[in-house]
C-alpha cells in the first residue's frame, strides 16, 4: 500500500520533471551540444575512421570528459532553481517525502541523459555498417557510460541542493567531478601521499572514475565497477537528502 | 483541529519563533498578524512541516507534523508566501500534477482539477502557461492548488498580497465560502482583511504571541473604544468642554474646528466606559446645538501598534 503510493508519487514528480526539460529550450540545446562534442572528439580527435578498427573505444573514451562539463550543467537547476523560485516549499509540503522528491528528480535527469546517450546511435550504426564490431562490447560500453553519467549526476544533484545559485552549484560540481576523474592519477595521489595515511591514499586512488570506466569501455562489465558507480550515487543522494533536511530555511 | 503547542524555532543565535501555542477549530478563520519579520511565515512553515521546529509540536487533525508528517500534510492545503508555481506549466497541467501527487487518478483527478479551476475563476486561462499570467491569476492558481483536495485545514500565507482591491475581494469571498467546514489560518498585515474575514486574531511580535482574541475583543482594548465624538454647530457654549473634561469617567477631551462648527471628542477613563449619556445631558443642558453624536468603536490599527511597539527596546534586534 505504502510502496504503491510512494511509486505513484515518484512517477507523478518524475513525469513533471522530465516534461519540464522538453518544454524549455534547455533539453534541445543540451542534446545538440552533447552530440556535437561527442562527434567532434570521436571523429576529429580519436579519428575513428582512420583507426581502421571496428570498435567504439575512441567514442567511449571521451564520455567522462564531455560529462565533466555537461552533466553539472544539466544537474545545476535540479534543486537550486526550485529553492530560488520557492517551488521547493510547495513540493516538500505536499504529501511527499524528501527521498521521493530526490529520487524523482534524479531519475528524471538520468532518463534524460539516457535519451542523449541513445541519440548517439548513428555512430554505432556507422561502425556496424563499415565493419563487424563486437556488439556485446558496445552494449557494455553504453551501460558503463550510463552508470557513470548517473554518478556524475548524483554529484550535481547534491551540489545543487547546497545553494540557490546555479552558477555555484555548477562550479562545485565540476570540481568534485574533476576530483573523481583525476583521483587515480599519480599527480593527485602524490599530492596526498605526503601527509595522508597510506590507507587513505589507497582509498583515494581507487575512487577514480577512469579506472572503473576503463575496463567497461574495453567491454568487461565487472560487478565491482557496477557496485562502485551505484555506491557513489547512493552516497551522493543520501548527502543530498541530509543537506535538504538541514537547509530548509528561508 | 490544529493544535500548536510551545512551537519554537531558533536560527543560530536568533529566536524567530518563541514558545507559541494556539489552537484552531473547524469553522474558524484565524488571522495571524504581526509586523514584518515577526515570525509569521516561520510559524506557518513549521505547521506545514517545511521547517522542523527546534522544540514544540504542531498536531493537525490528530497527526503530529513531525512524527507523522505524511498523513498530516495530506489534510493540509498550503499557500506559501509569494504563491510559488511552475511557470512553464499550463494551469491545467500544473493542477493535474498536484492532483496526481495527492493521489488522484483518472476521472477523480479530472474532476478535482476542473472543480478547483471553477472555484477559483480560472476557466478562461486553463490552457495558458502560468508564466504568462498576471500576478492575480498566479495567486489564484496557487490558491486552487491548495484547495484542490478539499482539505479540512487551510494554511494561507498572505493570500491577498499584491492583489488589486477587486481581486482581494474575490479571494476573501472564496475563503469565507469555504470556511464553514474548514479550519483556516491566514497571515496578513492588512487590518481590513482581519475585519472582513477573520473570526479570531492572534498577534505575534518578535516571535512571541502577544494577543489572542476576536477582532471585536481586540478593538475593545483600543483607548478610543467608547470615545464620544460630537459635532456642534455654530459656537460651543462657554466652558462646556472643560466641564466635560471634569467628569469622573472622562480622561481627556479634544476640541477641533470643523467646517460645520466644532468637533468635541471625549475619551473614557477606561476603554468602553459609557460616558455618552452624561456628556449628552450636559451638552443639552447648556443648549449646545448638537448636529451629530457617535460612539467610537476603537481601531484595530491603534491596538496593533500599541501591542507590537510597546517593547521598543528590543525590537531593534529583530532586523538582524
Amino acid at each position: 500500500m505504502r510502496i504503491q503510493e510512494s511509486s505513484n508519487t515518484v512517477r507523478a514528480l518524475l513525469k513533471r520533471e522530465l516534461a519540464g526539460y522538453f518544454t524549455s529550450p534547455v533539453a534541445y540545446v543540451f542534446i545538440v551540444i552533447f552530440l556535437m562534442l561527442i562527434g567532434f572528439f570521436t571523429f576529429y580527435i580519436s579519428r575513428l575512421f582512420e583507426a581502421g578498427q571496428a570498435d567504439l573505444r575512441g567514442f567511449f573514451e571521451w564520455h567522462p570528459w564531455v560529462f565533466l562539463f555537461l552533466i553539472p550543467a544539466a544537474a545545476m537547476r535540479l534543486w537550486a532553481d526550485e529553492r530560488r523560485l520557492g517551488t521547493m516549499e510547495l513540493v516538500l509540503t505536499l504529501p511527499v517525502t524528501t527521498a521521493e522528491a530526490i529520487l524523482a528528480k534524479f531519475f528524471a535527469a538520468w532518463i534524460f541523459l539516457g535519451i542523449c546517450l541513445a541519440l548517439t546511435f548513428p555512430t554505432v550504426a556507422t561502425v556496424s555498417y563499415l565493419g563487424d564490431p563486437d556488439m556485446g562490447a558496445v552494449v557494455c560500453g553504453y551501460v558503463g557510460s550510463f552508470l557513470m553519467a548517473g554518478a556524475f549526476l548524483s554529484i550535481g544533484s547534491m551540489t545543487s541542493s547546497m545553494t540557490r545559485s546555479q552558477v555555484i552549484s555548477f562550479i562545485l560540481s565540476v570540481v568534485i567531478c574533476l576530483f573523481f576523474i583525476l583521483a587515480g592519477y599519480p599527480p593527485v595521489t602524490e599530492a596526498v601521499s605526503g601527509w595522508a595515511p597510506s590507507w587513505l591514499v589507497g582509498f583515494i586512488s581507487r575512487l577514480g572514475f577512469l579506472s572503473h570506466f576503463a575496463s567497461i569501455k574495453r567491454g568487461v562489465l565487472d560487478l565491482r565497477d557496477i557496485v562502485y558507480f551505484l555506491s557513489v550515487m547512493i552516497f551522493m543522494l543520501s548527502a543530498n537528502g541530509v543537506i535538504l533536511e538541514n537547509r530548509r530555511t528561508a | 483541529m490544529i493544535q500548536v503547542s510551545q512551537l519554537t524555532k531558533r536560527f543560530d543565535i536568533r529566536t524567530a519563533v518563541d514558545n507559541v501555542s494556539f489552537a484552531v477549530e473547524k469553522g474558524e478563520i484565524l488571522g495571524f498578524m504581526g509586523p514584518n519579520g515577526a515570525g509569521k511565515s516561520t510559524t506557518m512553515r513549521m505547521i506545514t512541516g517545511y521547517l522542523p521546529p527546534s522544540s514544540g509540536t504542531a498536531v493537525i487533525g490528530g497527526r503530529d507534523i513531525a512524527q507523522d508528517g505524511l498523513s498530516a500534510r495530506k489534510m493540509i492545503g498550503y499557500l506559501p508566501e509569494n504563491a510559488p508555481v511552475y511557470r512553464e506549466m499550463t494551469v491545467q497541467g500544473f493542477l493535474g500534477f498536484i492532483a496526481e501527487v495527492r493521489g488522484f487518478a483518472g476521472s477523480r483527478r479530472r474532476k478535482a482539477v476542473s472543480d478547483a479551476i471553477e472555484k477559483c475563476f480560472l476557466t478562461e486561462v486553463g490552457n495558458q502557461s502560468i508564466g504568462t499570467l498576471s500576478k492575480g491569476f498566479k495567486q489564484r492558481v496557487c490558491f486552487a492548488q491548495c484547495i484542490l483536495h478539499d482539505p479540512p485545514y487551510l494554511i494561507l500565507d498572505e493570500p491577498t498580497d499584491g492583489l488589486d482591491p477587486n481581486q482581494k475581494h474575490e479571494v476573501r469571498q472564496m475563503i469565507r465560502n469555504m470556511s464553514a467546514e474548514k479550519a483556516v489560518i491566514l497571515s496578513t498585515h492588512i487590518l481590513d482583511e482581519v475585519d472582513a474575514v477573520c473570526t479570531r486574531v492572534i498577534i505575534i511580535d518578535d516571535g512571541k504571541l502577544v494577543a489572542d482574541d476576536t477582532p471585536d475583543g481586540l478593538r475593545k482594548r483600543s483607548k478610543t473604544h467608547g470615545a464620544v465624538s460630537m459635532l456642534v454647530s455654530e459656537a460651543l457654549p462657554e466652558g462646556l468642554a472643560e466641564e466635560i473634561g471634569r467628569l469622573a469617567d472622562v480622561s481627556e477631551y479634544q476640541v477641533s474646528d470643523d467646517p460645520a462648527g466644532f468637533r468635541l471628542r471625549a475619551f473614557p477613563r477606561q476603554p468602553g466606559l459609557p460616558i455618552a449619556p452624561q456628556i449628552l445631558s450636559l451638552a443639552s443642558n447648556r443648549g449646545a446645538r448638537i448636529q451629530s453624536v457617535f460612539v467610537e468603536q476603537g481601531r484595530l490599527d491603534e491596538v496593533f501598534r500599541a501591542i507590537t511597539t510597546s517593547d521598543a527596546g528590543d525590537s531593534s534586534t529583530r532586523s538582524v
